[in-house]
């Protein structure tokens, strides 16, 4: 028992010591890997029942999927992209990126690090097991509103609830972790308004899932006491009130789906300055309106429950308060705009991604503000158009910009330069397909078809027709993404430390590949000369 | 205490206690909303419930002067039962013309279908919601639980006020109950 044995002792079996070393790891760029892997893996599991909805729905009437095995899709799609795919993407990128931004040399709490992201595997084997059990996966979408996941939910909503319980600790932890290691663990010379803006964006992030992510748990913990331990939260038999579960769930859910953009918003930060070679514009308007947004997106949950019969005056105040983001959002994309005017610009992949990312995340967002007026919104509520709306926001936001990031941070990360002309196809094909298979969606949810039902009246079949073509084509612009991925790991031109010759910043003052321990020494902090911010 | 240069100053020990407990007290804040929800549902009537019964107050004509006369408006009355609760369930009457200030009364009636006993509860909602606020109800079967045997039917009364003080550009109210089973297992 006192026999001390390193993780990469050579007298233990391979597969032990291959086990060791990544479950016991502390390393930030280790789980950082973890993270990025599992998240991954999530997407195209997630992705997958994205092509059985529209394999379902590429012609009207009902082919493959029985009504309620295409609702517990929906259901599971929704559930497994949000929490599976896009906030570890995110979590991974902050392990692996800030403390390399910041000059620390690891996270600050390195065991909880490890703690929090092996949680992520036993959640996800909770919510992925439940199709397989009886009575089928939860089937009420991704919103779980009550009483349908409550009085109606099937045997497998406790795993469910479980699930989210996990989830919800293991986000809270990360977050808890990345605010300790920024406030911490800076280099000296990096004041909060030299900080990168990737550092800034995660760090309002992180405040923000400390704030809701307890709140869902709360819910879901109502909704488990409500199921099994006769209260009555949401049941209106016993007293109760559903629509204090939209509420609740809301409070949580706006927060939450600025979690997921948030983080896309620095990495645009970071990446359209160096391709642009150009200091970017308005450093601490960015800070400012990314504050802003946070602060608003606790105050505008309502604008998802017009048609709850809320009245006037609070339809009135949501509306308003919705309208009011865009001017934030306004000012970020004012200020990207500005960074290119006048740059030095090339287009290498990273940059692709990225204005793709503000082109399409307007368009989204343009949907947004339409959803935002009470008077239309009672037209567009639970139609295509607003599973157009978020889709646009969340692909073209969250998953691009992940995109951009990996493309822009992978030579740093492997040693290797990815394949340029594979990485052109991907953004090009990927475009294409995201636009194909969302556009068309705008004009069926605006003639009114609803979501989340397995049929749909014979008027939508071409505009269906369109999007699942599109659908299966994004599909597969993402496994030639992995074969990217793969291909730069296992070889290809050796990465120079700066990799890009716009890019500033210390984490391309560490040689490339990144190697596993930096920074045991704090460099010190000195922005470029004549320059207020780093970028 | 454990401080790096170049940082805030502040030990990196607490930073963490503080926001885990920043966390457990939004998991704490999630279930105070519950009774804040229900606070602020009662004086807004935003779900549109109504608060138990009410005390007949005089109702004095001075705060019906900008309005006309003797306006009448319409109430209806909607049933429905919950699943799984095998009573039938309907208003004697579908709707009624009452004059604001003045005392109606209606009847609804209940039948138990099922071969044994059955306990039942009516939840009452009003809608719009702003009406809720003035729709007094002196007597109502809502107020309590309902026993049937089986086959055993019932005529349940309600009496009501609808006060001056709503809103003049409400015509309208409907009145809705939901009847829920509730046997005690």
């Amino acid at each position: 028992m006192t026999e001390e044995v390193s993780v990469n002792s050579p007298r233990r079996h391979p597969l032990l010591a291959f086990l060791g070393r990544w479950l016991l790891t502390t390393n930030h760029k280790e789980i950082g890997t973890l993270y990025l892997w599992l998240s991954f893996t999530l997407f195209f599991v997630a992705g997958a029942m994205a092509m059985v909805i529209r394999a379902e729905l590429f012609q009207p009437g009902i082919q493959f999927t029985q009504p309620d095995f295409y609702n517990q899709m929906v259901t599971l799609h929704g559930l497994v992209m949000v929490f599976g795919a896009v906030m570890p993407a995110f979590v991974g990128l902050a392990n692996w990126m800030i403390p390399l931004m910041i000059g620390a040399p690891d996270m600050a709490l390195p065991r909880l690090n490890n703690f929090s992201f092996w949680i992520l595997p036993f959640a996800f084997a909770l919510l992925l097991a439940t199709p397989f059990m009886e009575g089928g996966a939860p089937d009420y979408g991704w919103t779980f509103y009550a009483p349908l996941s409550t009085t109606y939910g099937p045997p497998s909503t406790d795993f469910f609830i479980f699930g989210v319980h996990l989830m919800g600790i293991s986000s809270v932890l990360g977050a808890i972790n990345i605010i300790v290691t920024i406030f911490n663990l800076r280099a000296p010379g990096m004041t909060w308004m030299k900080m990168p803006l990737f550092v800034w964006t995660w760090l309002i992030t992180a405040f923000l899932l400390i704030m809701v992510m307890p709140v869902l748990a709360g819910v879901v913990t109502m909704m488990l006491t409500d199921r099994h331990f006769g209260t009555s939260f949401f049941s209106a038999a016993g007293g109760g009130d559903p629509v204090l579960f939209q509420h609740l769930f809301w409070f949580f859910g706006h927060p939450e789906v600025y979690i997921m953009i948030l983080p896309s918003f620095g990495i645009a930060s970071q990446v359209i300055p160096t391709f642009a070679r150009k200091k970017l514009f308005g450093y601490h308007s960015m800070v400012y309106a990314t504050a802003s947004i946070a602060f608003l997106s606790f105050i505008v949950w309502g604008h998802h429950m017009f048609t709850t019969g809320m009245p006037t005056v609070g339809e009135m105040f949501f509306m308003y308060a919705t309208m009011l983001i865009a001017v934030p959002t306004g000012v970020k994309v004012f200020n990207w705009v500005a960074t290119l005017w006048q740059g030095s610009i090339t287009f290498e992949t990273p940059m692709l991604f990225a204005v793709g990312f503000v082109i399409l995340f307007s368009i989204g967002g343009f949907s947004g503000l339409m959803l935002s007026l009470v008077p239309a919104d009672f037209q567009y509520h639970d139609t295509f158009f607003v599973v157009a709306h978020f889709h646009y926001v969340l692909y073209p936001g969250a998953i691009f910009g992940t995109m951009a990031a990996v493309y822009y941070w992978l030579p740093k990360w492997t040693g290797h330069m990815y394949d340029e002309r594979l990485g052109q196809l991907h953004f090009w094909s990927a475009l294409i397909a995201v636009n194909l298979t969302f556009f068309p969606m705008h004009f069926s949810g605006l003639a009114g078809m609803p979501r989340r039902i397995v049929d749909y009246s014979l008027v939508f079949a071409d505009f269906n027709m369109v999007s699942s073509i599109g659908a299966a084509l994004l599909g597969l612009t993402q496994v030639l993404f992995l074969y990217i991925v793969i291909k730069t790991i296992r070889g290809g031109e050796p990465a120079s430390d700066k990799v890009w010759d716009g890019a500033e910043g210390l984490e391309w003052s560490v040689p490339s590949p990144a190697p596993l321990h930096t920074f045991a020494t704090p460099p010190v902090f000195e922005p470029a000369p004549g320059e207020g911010a780093l970028r | 205490m454990n401080t790096r240069p170049g940082n805030s100053g502040k030990p990196l020990s607490k930073l963490p206690v503080i926001l885990a407990l920043l966390a457990v007290c939004m998991f704490g804040f999630a279930f105070a909303l519950v009774p804040l929800y229900e606070v602020f549902c009662q004086l807004t009537g935003l779900n549109g419930k109504i608060a138990g019964a009410a005390v007949v107050r005089d109702q004095t004509p001075a705060a019906d002067t900008d309005r006309p006369e003797g306006r009448e408006i319409t109430i209806q009355f909607l049933t429905q039962v919950s699943n799984g609760m095998p009573w039938e369930f309907r208003p004697l009457e579908r709707q009624l013309s009452v004059k604001p200030g003045e005392s109606y009364s209606t009847r609804f009636y209940v039948r138990n279908r099922a071969r044994q006993p059955v306990t039942g509860q009516a939840i009452p909602s009003v809608s719009p919601a702003a009406a809720s606020l003035h729709l007094h109800k002196t007597e109502c079967f809502c107020f309590d639980r309902q026993q049937l045997q089986a086959g055993e039917t019932l005529e349940m009364p309600v009496t009501f006020i609808v006060d001056r003080d709503l809103p003049k550009e409400i015509q309208t109210l409907s009145l809705a109950y939901t009847l829920f089973r509730i046997d005690d297992e």
